[in-house]
């Protein structure tokens, strides 16, 4: 295969008219040959840049050197020794502010596409029926990890492989978190991809008890006290999906992008279960992170119009411009720098309407983004039949008031240290979104990986 | 797989089922609920915790078939289980806490059970019999088929009253009208707690306000998690939005609308109509529920 070091090797995606009416991947992933080729553009830096912008610090070029050759069953090995999770990284990982961001080829030209190329090794391990191996080893310490997401499985995959008995506690009814219940099939296939990895962490001798809230079923201190758990990973993610305070919220026809989003993808909406999941003809997705991203795209197969409305300008949108180029090719409408003021509604109280307000940018405010302002008498309304918020969270106050001596924040966050995790509670530790609040899955993922080395720490 | 172990018919659509999940009955308390999903397919369905056996591992539940998933649950025998069963969820009830027990020995309670509301009201009055508190309980119902746990109740409550809005067992009238009748008899109240469909509710707390009475309702909106992730069972309780799961489910029925809760809880009632059907007309399904696409 001839291949420009210049410009990455394309990869196939279903076509945006195709994938827009369906529920399956989006992207294809690379061949064989389409891998080996991408991966030869890689100039194996000695002091690769591209390892420090990788949160779990995978040895990226040594695994790319192998997928060069074709020993992909070694590439996924040098992968596994730092992630448990590379099928889902390689998926929806902002790769182009991480490791790629960072690609020495990308100073000129396209840089590698190590996220495609993390997939493809993943993908072909799944498919050849290789799995990272259990320690045969147990050093006798029992370790509780609650939430079975990306920041838990990471934690559990870690202190397993080094000899810890560790069982994750899950509540609700599947592991995944967030993989499961936020991110879509068509980024993330479930039974393909997360049920494999989970699977794979499972292999590793992690125990997951599906159906147990920790703060409700049983609490920190009852594990520690009557199940003799020795230390405890608190991961169990962002909580109560935010709202604006503008009137008509309540109105019937305003979700959450979580409930939303829970409703198709772990409920399986869109598909003949029980779990029923409200239609819209006309959709407004409040917001511009990646979770409105995929609620709008959602929206969009489910067959409704649907627009994105956010309060400042195409450049500050928080979504990965991955995803922004894909809902646009699939049709959904961007109208930017406006605001919601009012959601309007019918005499039954179901939502035919949004009013808006048309925004500009001013001076630059604390995130260093420019505030957006709304210009006076630039108000408007457009129909719709429904709305979604997708505002972010603010956390779950289950662990936090139920467990004695752990600090929170102002805004309510688990206090951890970066390094290790350690909380305020001797013997507990957190990371990911119950601590920083919401953020992506490879931070959370990096954060277990730092408690788990923490948690080694303690036991030493 | 949860296990049932005990299964009864309590009328026409209301079964009532023990099964064996150990960690919630290791922790619940009066007032509190689980989510139960039947099988891969089924719904997160919330159901409050009628009773409980802390050294069998048991719950009680009493279930009403409302939708496809609830019909697929009541069709369960003895010997099966629910495929997930998680609690328990929300607050227990502030009467049946230890540390409010001095405060609620001086209360003069009522409570008020409509329909399946008796479950969730059966575990408050157990418990306040347990530490020596009088409770009166009116349970009201349509007809006479529709009352159950008459025995049970009677056994805890101080006095048991019961109403049937066609007369055909106990009082002739509601829940509401029992309570009007025995106020008019002279019978003091300062506490009540009133459980059972939104409707009836809310016209205990129109009643209850004027009576000077102050009202704790168990609210019962859809959840999906109810963890505090969703947000669907929101409402609003005075000037707050409240999220049920992790804020309720009990809350202030004075403060709490009711004419948006009860239309929150219809939203997908299409939606659901259409799963039934499906559900009843199972191979010979094609069309007409507006999702398959079959009449298409």
């Amino acid at each position: 295969m001839a291949v420009d070091v210049l410009v990455k090797v394309p990869i196939s995606e279903q076509d945006p008219k195709v994938r827009a009416k369906n529920f399956d991947e989006v992207c294809l992933g690379y061949t064989k040959e389409e891998a080996m080729a991408e991966a030869s553009r890689c100039i194996n830096c000695k002091n690769a840049k591209c390892i420090t912008g990788c949160p779990v610090s995978i040895n990226i070029p040594a695994f790319i050197e192998q997928v060069k050759d074709g020993n992909f069953e070694k590439a996924y090995e040098i992968i596994s020794e730092s992630s448990a999770l590379p099928a889902v990284c390689g998926r929806v990982c902002p790769q182009e502010s991480q490791c790629e961001g960072k690609c020495i080829r990308g100073f000129k030209g396209d840089p590698i596409s190590i996220g495609k190329l993390e997939r493809f090794v993943a993908d072909w391990a799944c498919e050849n029926g290789i799995k990272p191996k259990a320690n045969p080893n147990k050093n006798g310490h029992k370790v509780a990890v609650i939430g079975a997401g990306p920041a838990g499985l990471t934690c559990a995959g870690d202190l397993a492989k080094e000899g810890f008995e560790v069982t994750i506690f899950e509540a609700l009814h599947e592991a995944g978190g967030v993989l499961v219940y936020g991110i879509p099939e068509f980024r993330l296939p479930k039974d393909d991809v997360v049920a494999k990895e989970v699977e794979n962490v499972k292999n590793l001798g992690v125990k997951i008890e599906t159906n147990v809230i920790v703060g409700k079923s049983i609490t920190i201190d009852e594990l520690i006290e009557e199940e003799n758990f020795e230390a405890v990973f608190i991961g169990s993610g962002a909580g109560l999906p935010r709202f604006m305070g503008i009137p008509g919220e309540q109105a019937m026809g305003v979700f959450s992008a979580n409930e939303f989003l829970t409703r198709n993808n772990l409920m399986k909406a869109f598909k003949d279960y029980d779990t029923p999941i409200w239609r819209g003809k006309k959709v407004v997705v409040v917001g511009g992170g990646n979770v409105a991203m995929d609620a709008a795209r959602t929206a969009l197969r489910l067959g409704a119009e649907v627009h994105v409305v956010y309060r400042r300008s195409e450049a500050e949108l928080p979504a990965r411009v991955e995803e922004v180029h894909h809902a646009k090719e699939e049709g959904v409408i961007f109208d930017l720098l406006q605001n919601p003021t009012e959601i309007l509604t019918d005499d039954e109280g179901w939502v035919n309407g949004i009013r808006i307000i048309k925004m500009e940018l001013g001076e630059p405010d604390e995130s260093g983004r420019r505030r957006p302002v709304e210009i006076p008498g630039s108000e408007y309304e457009i129909e719709a039949d429904t709305v979604i918020m997708s505002l972010g969270t603010s956390p779950n106050p289950l662990i936090s008031s139920t467990t004695k001596g752990l600090e929170v924040n102002k805004r309510g966050c688990i206090i951890a240290r970066e390094d290790t995790g350690a909380t305020s509670k001797d013997g507990v530790y957190a990371g990911g979104d119950a601590v920083t609040g919401a953020a992506t899955v490879i931070l959370a993922m990096g954060a277990g990986k730092q408690a788990a080395k923490g948690i080694m720490e303690h036991f030493k | 797989m949860y296990k049932i172990v005990r299964k009864e018919k309590l009328s026409d659509k209301i079964y009532l089922m023990d099964v064996v999940a150990p960690r919630v009955a290791h922790s619940c308390l009066p007032g509190q609920f689980i989510i139960a999903k039947v099988d891969d397919k089924g719904e997160r369905i919330p159901l409050t915790i009628c009773d409980y056996d802390r050294e069998e591992g048991t719950i009680t539940i009493v279930l009403q078939t409302v939708g496809a998933s609830t019909t697929r649950m009541v069709e369960l025998e003895v010997g099966e289980g629910f495929e997930d069963f998680v609690g328990p969820l929300g607050n227990p009830s502030d009467l049946c806490l230890e540390e409010n027990l001095e405060e609620t020995k001086k209360k003069k309670i009522v409570f008020i059970a409509g329909g399946v509301g008796t479950a969730p009201v059966y575990p408050q009055v157990k418990w306040l019999k347990e530490h020596g508190i009088d409770s009166t309980v009116i349970i009201g119902a349509r007809n006479k088929d529709l009352l159950f746990y008459e025995d049970e109740m009677r056994e805890v409550a101080t006095e048991l009253y019961m109403a049937t809005d066609d007369g055909s067992y106990g009082f002739h009238g509601n829940g509401c009208q029992q309570l009007q009748a025995l106020v008019d008899e002279g019978k003091e109240y300062n506490h009540c707690v009133a459980i059972g469909p939104m409707i009836m509710m809310k016209f205990v707390c129109l009643l209850t306000k004027e009576l000077g009475i102050h009202t704790i309702v168990s609210m019962n909106p859809i959840m999906v998690d109810g963890t505090g992730m969703c947000g669907a069972c929101r409402l609003m309780v005075g000037d707050e939005v409240k999220f049920a799961c992790v804020d309720g489910p009990e809350f202030d029925g004075h403060l709490v609308d009711f004419p948006q809760a009860m239309a929150r809880a219809a939203q997908y009632k299409t939606e659901e109509g259409r799963k039934m059907l499906a559900l009843q007309e199972g191979d010979t399904h094609h069309g007409g529920c507006g999702n398959c696409g079959g009449d298409k």
